[in-house]
């Protein structure tokens, strides 16, 4: 057997499948360019500082000098109150849109699903709106109201769209896209309804909030984001392997071993977690989970186990960078994240729809 | 009925524990209109012996597909019960019934970039040991790349083994599935249709290997088809189903009969012998026009 195995190696080796070598080598390589355009994106706003004043800043928040005191220049204030935790909550939200595309993707075998596109950021934003809409604060008995009214939104809006889809145990490519529009105008609809019976200075700020846009968060915020994100990518990244086999179709997936109604469930809810939790700090942002998964699978592969978290990673710079735009395009005044990403995804994937529809549908 | 019963006594006394034992299976789908409706799988029983390749036949909606499913674990046996080796698949998890039944779907759409390799690696899910703190990252043991290595090598697509499979042709494709379920290591290789939308090359191609397969890894086969000719060529027996029921099972010169035909289907064929095996074979007749 041992010849055998060093035979099955060559093509091992040659990058048929993934290695550990090859898995270190893509994520070591995207952490370090993950690295790289933080440190650019902090340099950029509204004013625009050197590279010095970036690393200045960091140094002194490592070192614990809270911000607000007399020592620190104004650049450093900005730096450290408003830009780094923006920065870092852009990435968050963009690492997890793309986790989130790229669950979706192979849940529904189709290359062009997307939270915003098939009506979950929808329904996510539907929930949050209610809860806003009734006054519930931001926390409820030490619950996060906001993200909790946000994954049940996405929650039923996912298993809407799939019980819509499916016929025959199997899902259509074009019947989910078509199921995901209609969802997403009806619950656009609500969201407008609950927009138009509110106070206008009320929702104003909702509707701006809607388009898709990043703020800076609180750090203690910032990091209860930051664990989340991370531990809901991790479960994921343990269900990658089941991915992998869902893609063959459900059907052979479960003759080889795949408890598939159960894993189906469990992505369901961790994909409605992880969008309400974004929707809810950054409103609906979208075609990030598209354009990043499917960008990524061409270079990589398809291997979940590697093109979850290079595509998290992609995704963060992705939007790290759209964000950098929205904020210095028009300074000192700002636009809406969301409108970058659409006009940057939009194309790109009627291009898909209507030119690779060879290779994709 | 009494054939399948038959038979079953027939493999007790002389071939000793069957790779697959059907008793009384019955199953039908769940529907809105409730009970009362007609069974899809009709009370069959009859068996398969290691080694042995079974065709099921019959015309559209017989049952074929379900019978496949139902042996796969994919369906429950409503009544009755499968037994493989002598365990019953309702004590079976899907995880232990896929170490032992490989699948072969009749089509296979990957819409993903997934290489050969990749694919035909899937194979070993059954057999993988998951270690949760790695996620899943060189999980691949030295046995699993030499299996799905063999698996490459048997069935002649290690030289595509980087390729995508939504690159290949659809023969390809099919050697490439077959692969995949040989990474397995099954002893019982279920295949629906293998060779529908394949050029009469292919055909003949992933005929001889299901043939050499089973010679050389001693698996036992069940194969569905619409190719009456392919049941007649390349299986030891062939199990006719008609609205769900077994209507006859046996070698093909018993089964593939113009009478038994006429049964099943309802239509008149012509079956003269095959010139080089002498084992049936079947031809439209002319038509009324040409007549």
């Amino acid at each position: 057997m041992q010849p055998m195995a060093d035979v099955a190696s060559s093509w091992a080796q040659a990058g048929a499948v993934l290695t550990v070598q090859r898995w270190m080598v893509v994520i070591g390589g995207l952490l370090l360019a993950s690295l790289a355009v933080l440190l650019l994106c902090l340099q950029f706003g509204a004013t625009s500082f050197g590279m010095g004043t970036v690393v200045t800043s960091i140094a002194r928040l490592l070192r614990g000098d809270e911000a607000g005191s007399s020592s620190l220049a104004t650049s450093e204030i900005i730096m450290v109150q408003i830009r780094f935790p923006r920065v870092l909550m852009g990435f968050l939200v963009g690492a997890s849109l793309a986790a989130v595309g790229v669950t979706l993707q192979a849940l529904l075998r189709n290359p062009l699903a997307d939270p915003y596109v098939l009506g979950v950021s929808s329904g996510s934003a539907l929930g949050v709106s209610v809860a806003i809409l009734f006054g519930i604060g931001s926390t409820f008995m030490l619950l996060p109201v906001l993200p909790l009214f946000g994954f049940a939104g996405a929650l039923l809006a996912l298993v809407l769209i799939y019980r819509l889809a499916q016929s025959k145990g199997r899902l259509p490519v074009h019947s989910l896209l078509l199921a995901g529009v209609i969802l997403n105008a009806i619950l656009t609809a609500f969201i407008m309804f609950i927009t138009s019976i509110m106070e206008p200075n009320r929702s104003a700020g909702l509707m701006a909030w809607l388009m898709g846009s990043l703020t800076a968060p609180g750090y203690p915020a910032l990091g209860v984001f930051l664990i989340y994100v991370v531990f809901v990518l991790g479960i994921l990244m343990n269900k990658a392997q089941s991915l992998n086999v869902l893609t063959l179709g459900e059907e052979t997936a479960r003759s080889l071993g795949v408890e598939t109604e159960g894993v189906k469930k469990q992505l369901f809810v961790l994909t409605a977690l992880l969008t309400g939790a974004i929707v809810s700090v950054s409103g609906m942002i979208g075609f990030v989970g598209m354009v990043v998964p499917h960008a990524v699978r061409l270079l990589i592969g398809s291997d979940h186990r590697l093109l979850l978290p290079a595509s998290a990673l992609v995704g963060g710079m992705f939007l790290s960078l759209a964000d950098t735009i929205a904020r210095t395009i028009m300074a000192p005044a700002e636009i809406p994240v969301g409108i970058v990403t659409a006009l940057a995804g939009g194309p790109f994937f009627l291009y898909l729809l209507l030119w690779r529809k060879d290779r994709m549908l | 009925m009494t054939t399948g019963q038959i038979e079953v006594t027939h493999s007790r006394l002389f071939a000793g524990s069957p790779a697959i034992e059907v008793l009384g299976l019955a199953f039908q789908y769940r529907t809105s209109e409730g009970r009362g409706r007609m069974w899809t799988l009709d009370h069959l029983s009859f068996h398969v012996d290691t080694g042995e390749i079974l065709g099921i036949v019959g015309p559209n909606g017989s049952g074929k597909t379900s019978l496949l499913k139902v042996l796969s674990g994919l369906l429950p046996a409503g009544e009755g019960d499968v037994r493989l080796g002598g365990l019953s698949l309702r004590t079976r998890s899907q995880t232990d019934i896929a170490r032992v039944v490989a699948v072969v779907p009749q089509e296979y759409a990957q819409v993903f970039p997934f290489t050969v390799a990749e694919t035909v690696l899937m194979g070993r899910f059954p057999h993988r040991t998951t270690r949760w703190w790695s996620l899943g990252i060189g999980d691949e043991t030295a046995n699993d790349l030499a299996c799905a290595h063999q698996s490459m090598v048997d069935t002649d697509v290690l030289s595509l083994a980087d390729r995508l499979v939504s690159d290949l042709s659809g023969g390809e494709r099919q050697r490439v599935m077959i692969a995949r379920a040989l990474a397995q290591e099954p002893k019982i290789l279920l295949l629906d249709e293998p060779t529908a939308f394949l050029d009469i090359n292919h055909q003949i191609e992933i005929c001889s290997l299901i043939e050499r397969l089973r010679a050389e890894r001693r698996l036992t086969v069940v194969l569905v088809s619409h190719d009456l000719n392919v049941a007649s060529q390349y299986c030891d027996r062939v199990l006719m189903l008609k609205d769900g029921a077994l209507c006859r099972i046996g070698s093909p010169e018993e089964t593939i009969r113009p009478d038994v035909l006429r049964m099943v289907y309802g239509c008149d064929v012509v079956v003269d012998a095959h010139p080089q095996t002498g084992r049936p074979r079947v031809t439209m007749p002319m038509t009324g026009v040409l007549q």
